[in-house]
Parts: structure tokens; sequence; C-alpha cells
């Protein structure tokens, strides 16, 4: 059982802070690392795997440090986003390559034994050049597990798989999990992290947003008040009828229409259809103006 | 000390880059260049020693060192694809000693042999011929180490070395004596010349000092770079 400690952990680049004074536990078992482009994910899984130096604090894996110590690799697997491998190898070269730098005693067996876990045995005597984006995911991930590592960070592992895949390696990533390994994995996709971690440590702008079980920050995320932008025949009609109901947090006239912000998401769009069609008023647009994960982000971190 | 599979890779990966054709084109002008010579045999110009040694060492030799030198390990950086170099528990001396391995074997195969079938081309040059055969093999150990240090320095290694090559050993070391004592040309014309002495070959260095001086600054690159390499960082994306 591993445990990777952050311990106020901080890392700029230049005046550029990329990760604000961190403090976290990741145990065994999925753990999703969720956020938008530029949060800061990518630094903390490279401080993790020994690629980067906190610029403050303290970051260890079962109590050694991971900045400047190669012996970590013997527990720690990483598979990196950029799908650069050496192209002109099979894949089965590229594992068994990777398990004698990892002095493994029986190297070719290890590398069988990862390659039949990622289901990449049919292809691996094909170079590693003629594979699917998907296929170099899946062979970078057998390299990563070939010495049978008790934790494994994966960086945007899902991206550029077909949904197929996708589930593969989920099932794959959650099986690990269960096995007692420590499993860490960043995405921007929020569906990705529900799907297959219980725990997820939710990154914004370099600070740690939320942190904990996915369903209470889920409810979080969906308890908020939506905005939605809204055109009809008759705006300020629409806008009366919208005033009384107790979901509605306000409603404004702009030049380009109704912006209503409610709190409950499902009944408002329930109920528009319904007051409209009572009302006598024709919809001609309806619009969330914040679904992106940025404004929801930033609601957590507003909370 | 030295790791086969890294060595396989790297001989792998050089060879079959687009780039290794480059390889090919110093030695192939060298041995144009003499059997042009030969044929026209112009008259009261020694031009072996000339042709062969200095410009043979200042800018057929480097251009070819560093082509390959900062292509064993920046390549893989450039890409990305050293992590999975990186993140296994190989030492990152053994990486960069093993780099530096291919470097100096590839640039000897592929501008010291040459060199030595161009000196056997040249008339009457059979001795000289040997003798920079030895000093461009010390020439490959020592540029290597100073292309592989660059690599790891840089992410723009070649235009150093382009500048390096062009100003430095190029011009530089020929025109101004006191540079001559930082020119890996130098050295290796240093060493040619005690094997088989020729005014010709303009060495302005002997033995010792060439030895001692190509002995420092490979032991110190390479010092360098490992300490680089320990260090070496994937920078994520600043929020």
């Amino acid at each position: 059982m591993s445990v990777i400690e952050f311990r106020n952990v901080s890392r700029w680049y230049g005046n550029v802070v990329a990760v604000n004074d961190i403090t976290m536990d990741i145990g065994p078992g999925v753990t999703g690392l969720l956020g938008p482009n530029g949060a800061g994910k990518s630094t903390i899984l490279h401080m993790i795997a020994g690629f980067l130096a906190p610029s403050k604090g303290t970051l260890t894996l079962d109590g050694a440090a991971t900045w400047r110590n190669p012996e970590v690799y013997r527990r720690l697997g990483l598979v990196p986003e950029r799908d650069s491998v050496y192209a002109f190898l099979t894949g089965a070269q590229f594992v068994t390559a990777t398990a004698k730098l990892h002095k493994l005693a029986d190297p070719q067996r290890s590398a069988a034994w990862a390659i039949g876990l990622t289901e990449m045995a049919e292809a691996q005597d094909r170079k590693i050049a003629t594979y699917s984006k998907g296929m170099r995911q899946r062979i970078k991930v057998a390299a990563a597990l070939v010495h049978d590592p008790q934790i494994l960070l994966l960086d945007e592992p899902f991206n550029g798989m077909d949904p197929r895949q996708r589930l593969h390696m989920m099932d794959l990533l959650s099986r690990l999990g269960d096995e007692g390994r420590t499993i860490l994995f960043s995405s921007h996709i929020l569906e990705e992290v529900e799907r297959l971690s219980g725990t997820i440590q939710v990154m914004v702008a370099g600070r740690l947003a939320a942190s904990g079980d996915f369903r209470a920050i889920r409810r979080l995320m969906t308890s908020r008040p939506h905005v939605f932008r809204v055109r009809t025949t008759d705006d300020r009609r629409l806008a009366a009828a919208l005033v009384g109901r107790d979901y509605t947090h306000a409603v404004e006239l702009t030049g380009k229409g109704l912006q209503v912000r409610t709190s409950d998401f499902g009944a408002f769009c329930e109920q528009i259809a319904v007051i409209t069609r009572d009302e006598n008023i024709r919809l001609t647009e309806l619009l969330p103006t914040d679904e992106s994960l940025e404004s929801v982000f930033g609601y957590l971190i507003a909370k | 000390m030295l790791n086969p599979v890294i060595a396989g890779i790297t001989v792998r990966a050089t060879l079959g880059r687009r780039r290794a054709l480059l390889f090919a084109i110093p030695a192939v002008v060298l041995i144009v260049l003499t059997v042009v010579l030969r044929a026209t045999s112009p008259t009261g110009v020694v031009w072996p020693a000339n042709v062969l040694g200095t410009f043979g060492f200042s800018v057929l030799l480097p251009l070819t060192a560093l082509i390959i030198g900062t292509g064993v390990l920046g390549a893989e950086i450039d890409d990305g694809s050293v992590v999975h170099l990186l993140a296994t528990p190989v030492r990152r001396r053994d990486v960069i000693l093993t780099k530096f391995a291919v470097a100096a074997g590839l640039t000897a195969l592929f501008a010291a042999v040459p060199e030595l079938v161009a000196g056997l081309l040249a008339p009457n040059s059979g001795k000289l011929a040997w003798a920079l055969f030895v000093g461009a093999l010390v020439g490959s150990v020592v540029y290597s180490a100073v292309f592989v240090l660059a690599s790891v320095l840089t992410t723009r290694a070649i235009a150093f070395g382009l500048l390096y090559v062009a100003i430095w050993e190029g011009v530089l070391s020929n025109l101004v004596g006191g540079v001559r004592i930082l020119s890996i040309a130098h050295y290796a014309l240093g060493v040619a010349n005690a094997i088989y002495p020729d005014q010709d070959l303009q060495a302005g260095l002997g033995l010792p000092t060439s030895l001692i001086l190509g002995t420092v600054i490979t032991l110190g690159g390479l010092y360098l770079a490992i300490r680089r390499l320990q260090t070496f960082s994937l920078t994520g994306d600043p929020a």
C-alpha cells in the first residue's frame, strides 16, 4: 500500500504560479485529478514522478522524496501525456526494453504479462509507428506496468481513445485500483472521472478547489446557480412569469434577450416550455451560458 | 556503466532518422575532394595535409560530430520520448555515458574512417593517413562530449554547434594563435602531428597539451551533462 503526501507544496515558473500551496494525501485506489487545461494537473504528476522539484513544501512517496531519487521508479510507473515513443520498435520490443531497464529477472515474461493486461498481444509484433493513438496509449501503459508498480500515474490517459478502448482502459484501471494499487490519473473531462473514481482532487488555477468523494462534489457542482440566455417573442411577459417561480434567482432584460439565473437546472429546463406554451409566447433561443468546466470549477473555488 | 539496451535503442534511433543521411555528406565531400585533387594533381600545393588535416578537422569532423552528438539524446529530449528511459531506475550517469559512447563511435565511423580512406587515396600519404585517423578518433571523442553536453543544456544545440564550428573552429582557431588552446580541432591536429610530424598540418599544440586539454574537456563535459540530466525537468502547463 503506497501513499503520496503533499504538504504545502507550491511550484512556480518565474512569476507564474502553477501549483499553489497544496496539501493532500493520495492513497490506494483510483483517484482522479480533475481540472481545466492549465490548472496544474501535469505539474502535480511531474512532481510526483520526480521530474520536477517543488519550489516550496514537501512531497513524499511512502516517506521518501521523489525529486532526484531514481529508486522511486521501482515502485512507480508513469504514462506521460505526449505519445512520443520509440516508433521504430515493435510494441513487444518497447515493453521488453523497459523491462530490461528495470533489470527484471525475466524481461520477456514480464513484458508478455503487461501486454496481455492491456490487450495488446495481437498488435505486439507491429511497429509502434503503425499504431493508432489509442494503441500507443495502451502500449505506454503496458511499459509503465511491466515492473508491477504499486503506483501508476497517468496524464490524460483517455485522450485519443475510441469509446471501446476507453471502456477497456477504465476497466483495467479499476481492477488495478481494486488490487490495492495507488492509481492517479488526470483528466479535464468530468464524465471520465465520474465513471472511474470515487475520490477526486479538483484543481483550478493551481489551487486545490475540492477534494474527496466524487458524489459530494458533484452535488455541489449541480446545485450551483445556472445562467441561461432566453429569447422569445415577448421577453418582458416571460420575465414576469418567471419571477414568481421559486427556482428563479434573478431575471434581467438585456439587449440580447433575457438572462435568467436559476438554482434548479432540471426544473427550469422542464418548466420553461410549459410557461411559454401557457403564456402563448414563442421560444426562439434557450442557451446555457456558464456550462464550461472553468465556470463549474470557478464556482467550487468561490464555495 | 554502459547500458546495452539504451545503446541499442540509440543506434537504431540515430541511424533510422532522416538526418542520418546528413552524416554521410561530410564524408562524401572529403572523399570526392580527395579523388578530384588526386586526378587534377595541382602543382606547388601540398594539399593532403591542408585538406584532410586543417579543413577535415575543423569543418567536416565537427559537423559530423555535431549532427550525431546533438541527436543521440537531444532528439529524445525534444520529442519527449526520453521520459521512457528516465522513468526507470537506470542511473542518469549511465544514460549519459552510453549516449556519449554511441555518439563517439558513430562519429568515428562517419568521420575518422573516411579520413583514413581519403588519406590512403591521397598520393604519398600512407603514414599521414594513419596519423590523421588517430587524430580524428581523438577529435570524435572530445567533440562528442561537447555536443552531448550542448544537447542537455539547450534545445537550440544545433544552432549553438553551427556557430561554434563556423566561428570558433573554422575561423578563429586558424587565425588567432591564442584560441588554439581551446580548439578541439587543434587537439586532434596536435595528436596527428605527434604521430607523423608535418609542418603543413599547422598544428599549434604539442601532444601533451592536446591530450591533457582534450581529456579535461571530455571529462568536464560529461560531468556537467550528468549533473544536468540528474535535474532533468518536465514542465507542466503553468496556470
